[in-house]
């Protein structure tokens, strides 16, 4: 089999990346234009470590994007003479060349790592997203109210953080469990919070403008019911939202192992500034407890949570690889790196075939190192002013 | 001091009963149950002799009398054998009794394993006494790294060496057990051959530097970038403080202000971090040990969890509950007494 060398190699991944470097480029380009306009992410640049963070993530986020384009073949596209394939082999006949050697499947590693980027940067955002809504809901009031609420919630979020996370992914995500109604329910529940938080968001707001209330909450239930029937009933009558039963059960048990970290944050930041002068200011205006919450409490506490945010969708990111590393949830054909990883480090191939495991190792690592320096400099950031 | 620990144990136990309700109910869901019965028959009997297996050895029973059953509250029937009428314990390989007892977790008994066709206390014991012997040198190697690490880089906050020991700790963070497990065997065993690659003969033969280096290391990493940070950051805190100024003031060498003055201060927050670690370092566990294949703990919980074997999933989500919980309480408990500040009401 035709080996290209590894200068070839190098030359070739760059240039499949094309479309990546042209929105990094065009990236860098607005930044540099319009950095003055731009506030705390124009001065993410100012340092080394910001710099690294941002362009990390961006990209993995346009390369998640373009992944069609940058992949050379399919993310389970099989060669059979290509099984094992070391970097830079030539797939005969066509002129193809595996840059990073083939997998125990002959499939193109290179292509996989690329499309597992989309899988992770698909459900890691919008798992933490999720949870961030679920915890905001439910932390406000327990640190707003205290008192017997908070016992109860807290209590509630210290059992799920007690519980060890691996233990609870293999209890949550067997293939058995698709069996019964629980994911279903634990979604139908966890996906009620985003719903309920828009819904008082508005009628908190908009509470003595009928108009206007009508307008938003009405927007927010079409929206969220639309969303909400086809991820949880699978029964979207556009038939554009839905999602695997498989992967739903992921996205649930994701959601459920982070949002009680959320939740101890927004009560602990809520119990902070619970204290502020402007808090006192709308209590004796007598605004009521939830408009305090969402419209005085929430915005103030959005440095911590935005920068917690960058943190737990790299945590999760993490979880999803753990999750695919012991072959839960997502089905062996999946390119996300969670599973390659699994199937490149099983003794053989960890002795003969590193770059298996290490490709898809890499990638994860890069993505997360990119989130916790954007973290990192966002706080520092943050707490210059 | 002691009305707040006896709270924090009724709490604790509260918290282990919840729990173990829960992991009780998940392991005993139909479709688990169904492939217990399968696995246990033979693969091939009608549907009707496995109900009739399950329905003999108690499963089909109420949910509230087997989990008072496996708790030790309610007797333990005998599993009669319709047809001779004599007693015949649930799995050949453990010697169940032949009368009615208590005997659940509170007397000592964890039941038996499916799996591993032994009674799971005998294969808790060795797994954690493994297991215990890896998480020592992880201690070993973790603890002076990480503290090192954060008080260099703490005591000039800003500092070239402060900047780059950060940048480190937070790739540290960013590298979970199997990506370092992965990129450590490509470089020390599998390309230089310095290291052995797994760790199963360190079970047999003992720990080694050749066979116990890659699996400490791993676990140590991901673990030495959090508690650096942490530290990190409660030096940079105490050397902003006005005694440190005054001791520099007084002509204290800068040296002897960070050893006599600095340290002591700075420690007492990574202490309560790095005995938080415990639950986080368990999943690493879990990972490091299916990698490097090591029979400890985390094996046995891969193992359990994977064949659903009811009895072993139960005994190491108990297991796990309390090291966790454990190390909570000790956590806030020394930490009230290393910070006099802290009155715990």
């Amino acid at each position: 089999m035709e080996n290209i060398g590894f200068l070839n190699i190098v030359a070739g991944i760059v240039g499949r990346f094309w479309p990546v470097w042209l929105t990094l480029a065009l990236m860098l380009g607005g930044v540099y234009f319009f950095r003055k306009r731009l506030g705390l992410f124009g001065q993410l640049f100012n340092t080394k470590v910001g710099a690294a963070g941002v362009l990390l993530c961006a990209f993995w986020v346009s390369t998640a994007f373009f992944a069609d384009v940058i992949a050379p073949f399919g993310p389970t596209e099989q060669t059979t003479v290509m099984q094992n394939a070391r970097p830079g082999a030539m797939v005969p006949d066509i002129g193809k060349v595996y840059y990073l050697g083939g997998d125990q499947l002959a499939r193109d590693v290179f292509s996989r790592a690329v499309h597992g980027a989309r899988v992770v940067l698909t459900i890691a955002p919008a798992a933490t997203l999720i949870a961030i809504l679920v915890g905001a809901t439910l932390g406000l009031p327990a640190g707003y109210f205290g008192g017997r609420i908070d016992s109860i919630l807290s209590f509630l979020a210290n059992l799920v953080l007690a519980f060890p996370v691996i233990l609870l992914f293999y209890l949550l995500v067997t293939p058995g469990i698709r069996e019964t109604p629980i994911p279903k329910w634990m979604a139908g529940i966890l996906f009620l919070f985003p719903l309920v938080f828009f819904l008082v968001l508005f009628t908190s707001k908009f509470r003595l403008q009928p108009r206007k209330l009508a307008l938003y909450a009405g927007a927010t239930l079409l929206i969220g019911g639309w969303l909400y029937s086809g991820l949880v009933f699978n029964a979207d009558p556009f038939g554009l939202v839905r999602i695997e039963s498989n992967e739903l059960n992921i996205f649930v048990a994701v959601v459920f192992a982070s949002s009680p970290g959320v939740f101890r944050i927004v009560r602990g930041l809520v119990m902070d500034i619970e204290t502020r002068d402007y808090i006192a200011a709308a209590q004796t205006r007598g605004e009521s407890p939830w408009y305090i919450m969402l419209w005085e409490l929430l915005p103030n506490a959005r440095g911590p949570l935005i920068v917690d945010a960058c943190l737990r969708i790299g945590y999760t990111t993490i979880l999803l690889g753990t999750l695919g590393f012991f072959g839960l949830g997502m089905g062996p054909e999946s390119p996300d790196w969670g599973t390659a990883i699994k199937d490149g480090s099983q003794p053989a191939q960890l002795r003969l075939y590193i770059w298996q495991g290490l490709v898809p190792a890499l990638a994860l690592m890069s993505l997360v190192l990119g989130l916790n320096l954007l973290a990192d400099s966002l706080r520092e950031e943050s707490l210059k002013d | 001091m002691l009305g707040f620990i006896s709270r924090r144990l009724g709490v604790m136990a509260l918290t282990m009963v919840a729990l173990s309700l829960v992991v009780f109910f998940f392991v005993n869901l139909e479709p688990n149950l169904k492939k217990l019965a399968i696995s246990q028959t033979e693969q091939r009997a009608s549907p009707e002799m496995q109900e009739s297996w399950l329905q003999r050895n108690g499963y089909r029973d109420g949910f509230v009398i087997r989990y008072g059953r496996w708790l030790g509250v309610i007797r333990k029937q005998p599993n009669v054998d319709p047809a001779t009428g004599a007693a015949v314990p649930r799995f050949r390989y453990c010697n169940e009794p032949a009368e009615a007892r208590y005997s659940g977790i509170l007397q000592g008994d964890l039941g038996c394993s499916s799996a591993l066709r032994s009674p799971v206390a005998k294969r808790l014991m060795e797994a954690l006494s493994a297991t215990g012997i890896l998480m020592f040198w992880v201690m070993v190697v973790m603890i002076p790294v990480s503290l090192a690490t954060g008080v260099l880089a703490g005591m000039r906050e800003g500092s070239k060496l402060d900047r780059v020991l950060s940048f480190l700790s937070i790739a540290s963070t960013a590298t979970p057990e199997y990506v370092s497990a992965i990129i450590f065997t490509a470089i020390f065993a599998t390309g230089l051959g310095w290291l052995n690659g797994s760790a199963a003969s360190a079970i047999t033969q003992g720990p080694s530097l050749w066979n116990f280096t890659l699996p400490v290391m791993t676990l140590a990493i991901f673990d030495i970038g959090y508690v650096a940070r942490m530290t990190r950051a409660s030096m940079a805190e105490v050397m902003t403080q006005q005694y440190i100024r005054t001791a520099r003031l007084k002509g204290m060498s800068f040296t002897s202000v960070v050893m006599k003055h600095a340290l002591r201060n700075a420690l007492i927050a990574p202490f309560t971090v790095i005995m938080l670690q415990f639950p986080w370092l368990l999943t690493g566990v879990v990972v490091v040990e299916t990698i490097f294949n090591y029979k400890g703990f985390g094996w046995l919980l891969v193992q359990a969890a994977s064949n659903n074997d009811i009895d072993l999933v139960l005994a190491c989500g108990i297991v796990s509950v309390v090291i966790v919980l454990l190390t909570q309480l000790i956590s806030d408990i020394g930490y009230a007494f290393l910070n006099p500040r802290i009155r715990v009401s």
